[in-house]
């Protein structure tokens, strides 16, 4: 549970090399963990972006957006997690289907790159759209570019690759090619945005949904996303569902429920720290 | 002699703090409880305990004022007293077999096993029995009540344990489902602290199935493995609108605010939302808690919707009685039909529809019917589902060849506990699906003594 590595992939988003042998030796793409930072922390759902098992490490990839994220972020080479639980979720299947598509948005390259690297290796052909608001938000092109045969990027201003949004890239590959299946991973807006367009082409569409958790063991249900009008737990049924059969409008909502308190936490801890925040209890 | 009544937080300050609702025996009060116990020859009380204290010879004790020579009597059996003496159901066991209930009203034995287990601990008077080892290892798959009795049994028979929990605190329901105001986590931590210092490892955060399947725990040296992974996976109404925001499961509602303590935030980072007007469906045990959690969260109405009548409504009557009196208002006999909700995609009403009751039904209880028409809707801000749970798949589908029953369940021999897959015991809600903290704690001990067995014929 120590941190062995750690760099910054952009502004607010690191990287973090755990050794956790255990879990690294069960992990596989599509799975992820529940950390801890302290006891008196939330539980957080984090993907395995990367593991090695000879290594016994896994990487995580955290995206600076309230108190939590602010905190795992200034952790060190040296520091621990008070736990991690894990591997969790149910893997995505990596078969050989073709051609693949996989789409990230933002940080969504984190839980995309394992996906696309085992179907790389398993001899797919791998086309890959990374797009984010600017370059320097761009996260993990070298090392999709390496698994991928061809990398497609997007920005929204134009700072690199094309100018606009990997929506546009993506309906621009499809109609170059014959794709079997498209792995679309980002903000909630993006995923659905995505699907709108597959859903018209009918091409196979796997998503990756972060719902709320906390346990990630199927214990609590908080995780619920409606999937083709039944209720699914995120965290064992998940976190790939079908993107065509899932109710975004439904996930946004449940995602936003407690975003008062994050916000309030995290403004507590940027004027006043964690001692400082925790006082306003009283 | 009348029963000593123990005292009680008032109920209008108590429905506004997490401090513990009951506040246990004084020492006066204990001594003249235990003079009440007739001390039977054939005592009937001892057949209605699952864990089989011997309960005439601890509360002699208290007689004489020897409390920790009660507290060893009591540890013979039973491991986790101070959880017992507060969460069993006595009143349908142990206090429902004294003969002093006959005419009047039983020995009030589970307050008296609290008293000793408390006053032990208060004086530093805690002792551990010396163990030789036998050379055996038990792994225990949960930290829940079934998995820390047999956890501690196994390690009083000279067993080296280790528990694999999933959670990163021990306790199970003990500890993400009862609340500190009815069982405070001091408590449970006191006691697991014990069965660790018998010897037992402790290994939290770990998802047998996940992390480790069962097989892999044989393969790295396990002789005897004990699932106790309880009933966790909750059940909810699958009525329209129940992915609404607002809507909880008791489970989830009562980890948020036990296990994570987002009854403390910001001082915890995990928060919970309870608007003013809180609907909790079933009437439970936990539904008892999650209502009275509300009131303490602040929630000015706190309704229990429940589709039966009050003769049917399975939570111990103490609860049911702590619940009126903070002001929890029941309506009985209605049923949920619909969750409404707002534009946000938050709960605004609850739809329900009335009910009388038929004819019995397979439980033996009468089947509540609904009255046409008769729908209804009140404004809510939260629904909590607390209509029981389900087996948690998890290990489950990970363990192959285990025989599960026809609900899911681990099907385990009823006298043995044994599993088809041989060495692997099972006990607890994860067999009979969901009970008490006590029966559990039964299936632990039993799963135990076949587990010691199990091992001393292999070795034969």
């Amino acid at each position: 549970m120590e941190i062995i590595a750690k760099d910054t992939l952009a502004q607010r988003i690191v990287r973090l090399v755990v050794k956790t042998p255990a879990i690294a030796a069960k992990a596989r793409p599509g799975h992820f963990v529940v950390v801890r930072l302290d006891d008196r922390a939330e539980r957080i759902p984090l993907t395995i972006a990367d593991f090695n098992r000879e290594k016994g490490t896994i990487t995580l990839i955290i995206q600076e957006v309230g108190k939590s994220t602010a905190l795992i972020n200034k952790m060190t080479v040296g520091d621990r997690f008070a736990d991690i639980l894990g591997p969790l979720g149910t893997p995505y299947p990596i078969e050989k289907i073709g051609t693949v598509v996989g789409v990230a948005g933002g940080l969504g390259a984190a839980p995309l790159y394992p996906k696309v690297k085992a179907l790389y290796e398993a001899g797919n052909k791998v086309i890959t759209i990374l797009g984010a608001q600017r370059q320097e938000l761009l996260i993990l092109a070298d090392e999709l570019k390496a698994m991928s045969h061809q990398l497609l990027i997007s920005t929204d201003d134009g700072s690199l690759g094309h100018k606009g949004f990997v929506t546009d890239l993506l309906r621009q590959v499809l109609h170059q090619e014959k794709v079997d299946e498209v792995i679309a991973i980002g903000p909630v807006v993006m995923m659905e945005a995505c699907c709108k367009i597959t859903r018209e082409l009918n091409v196979k569409t796997v998503v990756s949904l972060n719902a709320v958790m906390v346990d990630g063991t199927g214990m609590c249900g908080g995780c619920r996303v409606t999937v083709g009008g039944t209720s699914k737990f995120c965290c064992v049924d998940g976190p790939s569902f079908d993107g065509l059969a899932v109710d975004f409008t439904e996930l946004r909502q449940r995602q936003r429920y407690y975003s008062a308190q994050e916000k309030a936490a995290y403004q507590a801890y940027q004027e006043h720290g964690t001692e400082g925040c925790r006082c306003l209890a009283k | 002699m009348s029963r000593q009544m123990m005292p009680k937080q008032d109920p209008f300050h108590r429905s506004q703090n997490f401090s513990e609702v009951a506040l246990g025996y004084t020492k006066e009060q204990a001594v003249m409880e235990a003079a009440r116990c007739l001390n039977c020859k054939k005592p009937f009380c001892v057949d209605g305990c699952p864990v089989e204290v011997n309960i005439p010879a601890f509360i002699s004790r208290i007689k004489t004022g020897d409390f920790r020579g009660a507290l060893l009597q009591i540890k013979e059996k039973n491991s986790l007293p101070a959880i017992c003496g507060r969460v069993c159901p006595q009143e349908s066991q142990c206090e429902e077999r004294c003969v002093l209930g006959k005419k009047g009203d039983p020995v009030a034995i589970g307050a008296l096993e609290r008293f000793v287990a408390d006053q032990a601990t208060a004086s530093g008077n805690e002792s551990f029995p010396e163990i030789s080892r036998n050379g055996f290892k038990a792994a225990v798959i949960g930290a829940g009540p079934a998995g820390l009795t047999a956890a501690a049994d196994l390690a009083l028979q000279g067993f080296d344990v280790t528990i694999f929990e999933s959670l990163h605190s021990p306790g199970g329901v003990l500890q993400y489902g009862i609340p500190q105001f009815r069982l405070p986590k001091e408590i449970v931590a006191r006691e697991v602290d014990y069965i660790q210092n018998l010897g037992v490892k402790l290994n939290t955060s770990v998802l047998v199935g996940q992390t480790i399947t069962v097989q892999e725990l044989f393969d790295s040296g396990f002789d005897a493995v004990f699932i106790g992974t309880g009933a966790g996976l909750p059940y909810f109404l699958e009525i329209p609108g129940e992915n609404y925001n607002g809507v909880y499961s008791a489970n989830e509602f009562l980890t948020r605010v036990n296990l994570m303590k987002a009854y403390r935030f910001p001082e915890y980072d995990t928060p919970v939302r309870i608007g003013s007007r809180v609907a909790v469906v079933g009437a439970g045990n936990v539904a008892m808690d999650a209502a009275r959690t509300s009131l303490r969260l602040g929630a000015q109405e706190v309704y229990i919707v429940y589709r039966r009548s009050a003769a049917e409504m399975p939570a111990r009557h103490e609860e049911i009685e702590n619940a009126k009196e903070e002001g929890i208002i029941f309506k009985l006999l209605t049923n949920p039909t619909r969750i409404i909700g707002n534009d946000q995609g938050e709960v605004a009403a609850l739809e329900c529809i009335e009910m009388e009751l038929g004819e019995p039904d397979a439980s033996g209880r009468r089947r509540p019917v609904t009255i046409p028409g008769s729908e209804f809707q009140f404004p809510v801000d939260n629904v909590i589902v607390a209509i029981g749970q389900g087996p948690n798949p998890v290990l489950l589908r990970s363990t192959k060849g285990l025989n599960l029953n026809k609900h899911g369940y681990i099907q385990a021999d009823p006298e043995t506990l044994a599993t088809n897959i041989p060495g692997v015991y099972a006990g607890g809600d994860i067999v009979t699906g969901a009970a008490t903290v006590i029966a559990a704690m039964g299936a632990g001990k039993k799963a135990a003594r076949q587990m010691v067995e199990y091992c001393k014929r292999k070795v034969v």
